[in-house]
Parts: structure tokens; C-alpha cells; sequence
């Protein structure tokens, strides 16, 4: 299974973001979605999951058209999808054990101790035992995105969006984010898309790369075959150079 | 001349066309909240945390409110009716107006203020942080979750706190008319039954009800659309109060014209 858009086109009032959109993430993979400031990195992530629904085409997760779901299929879908958020949106009225635990309430079938049998097991996947007391706010920046990442596990979904997890994280901590990707792969064997605009993590993570601009997706291929392109616009962004940006358009 | 006839038309067209996305806006949210209803297992467990923080963390500030309403209103009462009716008048006065107008209304301003302010802060804080989203997310019902408890809790709160708030009032009114008054006890009670109902307090019951839920559902609904930042929330905030103290207003008007 796996996911695919087609021809997706989504504005937000006047601001035509995706115009005929197409990608395939396959089954297993690591894909990083890279793009400028505002190209629309995550609004392509949040089709996949019914948080946006395009203007037009198609966002098939699983086999199943997402904007044609009903709130109930789509909330079954949902179980089988992790998303990460940005700041990871935790709830701040809650302790990080009721957050993780969250999604696990939505399953009929877990009791109290499993859940909270489940939840310790996801904290310890992303190195935070003993932080289920503590709340949020009481946590630093690395250690909350980690949080979201457990929250994200903890149904032990199929699919794992990550909406740029290192951003705004100290280089050391970048790493231990990016090793844990990996590792939700390698242990979980999820399929995996990360929006982001750090190269050097993307190079780390991902099995394929691909570049979102004007709305469609200017390129795509593996760690290898991106770092060799020599598309103008791909270079500009992954040497930081503004000149090449102006050559390539 | 023609320059400010256009931003004129320009301006009712921008407020028309904002009046109606708002219309629309707020009947998709009142129709998802009713489909919502039946959701028992998202919001039922959130309904007694939020009676408690609408209902029972107002009666501090409701009843400091109608402790010196009535006090106020024994006096003016008094003040008005010397030397043209009997004394015992005042307690008709002071029972009448804090059942039928002032207990209702101003507690309802009152929980517009403190209900209507945190629900919209809440709910637009848990937007502008994408906690609404991980919500949806993690096949939650958004507003099954966050608008459901929160209105059901007004609905059935308001009338507590209302009641509780209006009694109040009167033993406070009763008190000030037995030591600053002269009054005796029996004189004021006597005015108190003169022309009561039993229908009196229907009526406020009613008015509180339909104050809940405005103040409840409009907090929602500015929260459920802030835009943008801390600045969103703080704009969400003040409309949802602006806007749930005006409805007040005008239910208050309403239920008078329709009951009375």
C-alpha cells in the first residue's frame, strides 16, 4: 500500500498553492518533501491525512480516495496514520502520558493498563522514560518534538507524517531526531514523508527526495541522484544560493 | 465626493459579504456540533470538568455582583417609593427586579466576560497551535471534544449560577432593608409575595438558558476561527465577549417581547 496524489490542485483563496500535483510515496520508504518558504510543503502533507481537501485530484492513502471518506472511514484511516506536527502540538492541559495516550482512547479495544503499558513503550522508543508526569511546558524543544513522535507511534500506524521535526532544534538534537526516523523505519517499518528544509537531515533520512515548486513537484529521485542533478533550482537550494535562483527562473 | 460614496459601497460590500461568511460559518459549526451530539464517548467524559469550570468557578464573581445589586436596589427603591407607596414595596421591587432583569442579565454579562473570554481564548489558543488538528488527527471529533461540553455546560449552568446569583441578591437587599432601611422583615417579605410568580422564575430560567448558550457557542466559534497568532486569539477574544454581551442584550429584549 501506499500513498498517491494526482493532479491536485488547492488555493487558499486567491493563492493557487498546488496546481496539478503529482506523487507517489512507496511502500516503506522514507520520503522528504524539500521546497522553499511557502512553496506548500505542508499543505501537501495535510491532504494526505483529511486535514485540507484539494480543489481538485485525487489523494489516495491506503487504497482509498481521502476526500471522498466519511468522518468515520476517514477516522479509521486516521488510526493508521501518524502525523508530527511543526511544534508538535501537544495539549498543554495534559501530561505527556495523556497525550500519547491520547489516540489509544479512540480504540475500543485497548483497556487502561495496555494503554498505559503502550504509551511507556513509545516513550521509551524516543529515549523519554519518566516524563509521563511532566507536562509540556516543562519540557525542552527536543524533548517535546520527541513527545509528539510518541504520540504519533503510539497506534502503531502503517504511515508517519513528519511536519518539519527538526526545525528550530540545536544540531545535536537534529541527530537524535533524525536517528529516530530512521529508526520508526527500520523498527516499525512505516512508511515515512518528512517535509523539510534541512538538506543535510534530509541526505540522513530519506530513500528519495523530492522538490515541491510552483506547485508541482520539479524533481524527484534518491539521496544519490539528487545530490548529482543539475537542475539549477535544486542547487540553489541545497548550496543556499539566491543567484541560481534568479538564473533558473 | 465619488472617492467616498466608493469606499462607502465598498465598505457595506466588504461588511455584507464578511456578514454572511460569518452566517455560514456559524451554521456549519451549530449543524457539526448538533451531528456531534451523538458522539456521547468524546465529550461525555469532558461534560462535569467543564460544568465545573463554567458553572461552579463563576458563583464567586456572580454572587459578588449580586451582593451589592441588591443592596443598591433596596436603597433606590426605597428612595423612589418614600411618601408616594407603602414601604413594603420595596421588597416587590428588589424581588422582581433581580429575578426578572438584573440577576439574569448582569450575571449574564458578568459569565460573558469570564465564560465567553476563556472559552474563545481556550479553544483559538488550541487552533493557532495546531492542537485542534493533532485532534482530527488522532480521530477525534474537534467538536465533539471542545464545543460540545463547553455549550452543554452553559445551557445547563447558567440557570444555577443565575438562580443562586438572584437569590442572593434579594437576601442582600432584604438585609439592607432591615438595617439601613427600617424595615422589618415581615414588611419586606410581605412586599417580596405581593406580586410574585411562580412564572417569574420560568422566565428567568428561560433567559438563562439561551444566555448560556450564546455566550458558550459564541466563545466556540470565535475560537474555533482565530486566525494567526497571539494577536488572532487576543481579536478572537474580544469579539466573542463584544458579540455574546450584545446578543445578551438583544435575547434579553426578546424574551420580554415573546413571555411577557
Amino acid at each position: 500500500m501506499s500513498i498517491v496524489l494526482r493532479n491536485v490542485h488547492r488555493a487558499f483563496g486567491r493563492n493557487q498553492v498546488l496546481r496539478g500535483l503529482d506523487l507517489e510515496v512507496l511502500d516503506g520508504e522514507t520520503l522528504s518533501i524539500i521546497g522553499f518558504s511557502g512553496a506548500g510543503k505542508s499543505v501537501v502533507l495535510k491532504h494526505m491525512v483529511g486535514l485540507i481537501r484539494p480543489d481538485s485530484g485525487d489523494v489516495v492513502v491506503d487504497g482509498q480516495n481521502v476526500s471522498e471518506l466519511d468522518v468515520e472511514d476517514l477516522n479509521e484511516l486516521r488510526r493508521d496514520i501518524g502525523y508530527v506536527f511543526q511544534f508538535a502540538a501537544l495539549f498543554d492541559s495534559m501530561n505527556i502520558a495523556e497525550n500519547v495516550a491520547m489516540g489509544l482512547r479512540r480504540m475500543p479495544e485497548m483497556y487502561d493498563d495496555e494503554i498505559m503499558a503502550r504509551v511507556s513503550e513509545c516513550l521509551a522508543l524516543v529515549d523519554l522514560e519518566g516524563t509521563e508526569n511532566q507536562y509540556p511546558s516543562e519540557l525542552s524543544g527536543g524533548m517535546v518534538k520527541r513527545a509528539g513522535l510518541a504520540r504519533a507511534i503510539a497506534t502503531r500506524p502503517t504511515y508517519l507524517l513528519y511536519d518539519e521535526p527538526t526545525t528550530g532544534l540545536d544540531p545535536v538534537t537534529v541527530t537524535v531526531i533524525d536517528r529516530l526516523i530512521v529508526r520508526m523505519k527500520e523498527e516499525l517499518g512505516v512508511t515515512g514523508v518528512v517535509v523539510t528544509h534541512d538538506i543535510t537531515s534530509a541526505y540522513r533520512i530519506s530513500d528519495r527526495i523530492a522538490m515541491l515548486h510552483d506547485g508541482r513537484i520539479r524533481t524527484s529521485g534518491t539521496v544519490d541522484e539528487i545530490k548529482e542533478s543539475n537542475d539549477l533550482l535544486l542547487r540553489s537550494f541545497i548550496e543556499g544560493r539566491p543567484e541560481l535562483t534568479e538564473r533558473a527562473s | 465626493m465619488n472617492g467616498s460614496v466608493l469606499t462607502l459601497v465598498e465598505y457595506v460590500g466588504h461588511w455584507s459579504i464578511s456578514s454572511v461568511r460569518s452566517l455560514g460559518k456559524a451554521g456549519y459549526l451549530t449543524t457539526g456540533a448538533l451531528r456531534a451530539l451523538r458522539n456521547v464517548e468524546i465529550w461525555g467524559p469532558r461534560l462535569v470538568p467543564q460544568m465545573v469550570s463554567v458553572g461552579v468557578a463563576s458563583v464567586p464573581i456572580a454572587l459578588f455582583i449580586a451582593v451589592f445589586t441588591g443592596i443598591v436596589l433596596a436603597l433606590q427603591a426605597s428612595y423612589t417609593l418614600t411618601g408616594a407607596v407603602p414601604i413594603y414595596l420595596v421588597g416587590t421591587m428588589v424581588g422582581k427586579s433581580m429575578i426578572l432583569e438584573l440577576g439574569p442579565v448582569l450575571t449574564g454579562l458578568s459569565l460573558a466576560g469570564r465564560v465567553g473570554a476563556s472559552t474563545a481564548a481556550e479553544v483559538g489558543t488550541m487552533r493557532v497551535t495546531e492542537q485542534i488538528d493533532a485532534l482530527e488527527t488522532l480521530a477525534y471529533d474537534p467538536l465533539a471534544y471542545l464545543v460540545v461540553p463547553r455549550v452543554l455546560a452553559g445551557v445547563l449552568m447558567f440557570p444555577v449560577v443565575i438562580v443562586l446569583a438572584s437569590a442572593m441578591g434579594i437576601l442582600t437587599g432584604w438585609s439592607a432593608s432591615l438595617t439601613l432601611l427600617e424595615m422589618s422583615s415581615a414588611e419586606f417579605v410581605r412586599g417580596l409575595r405581593l406580586f410574585f410568580l411562580p412564572f417569574d422564575i420560568q422566565f428567568a430560567v428561560i433567559k438563562s438558558l439561551s444566555f448560556g448558550l450564546i455566550v458558550t457557542g459564541v466563545g466556540s466559534f470565535y475560537g474555533f476561527h482565530a486566525k494567526g497568532g497571539a494577536g488572532g486569539v487576543g481579536m478572537a477574544t474580544t469579539r466573542a465577549v463584544v458579540v455574546a454581551s450584545m446578543l445578551i442584550l438583544v435575547l434579553d429584549a426578546f424574551w420580554a417581547v415573546i413571555l411577557l
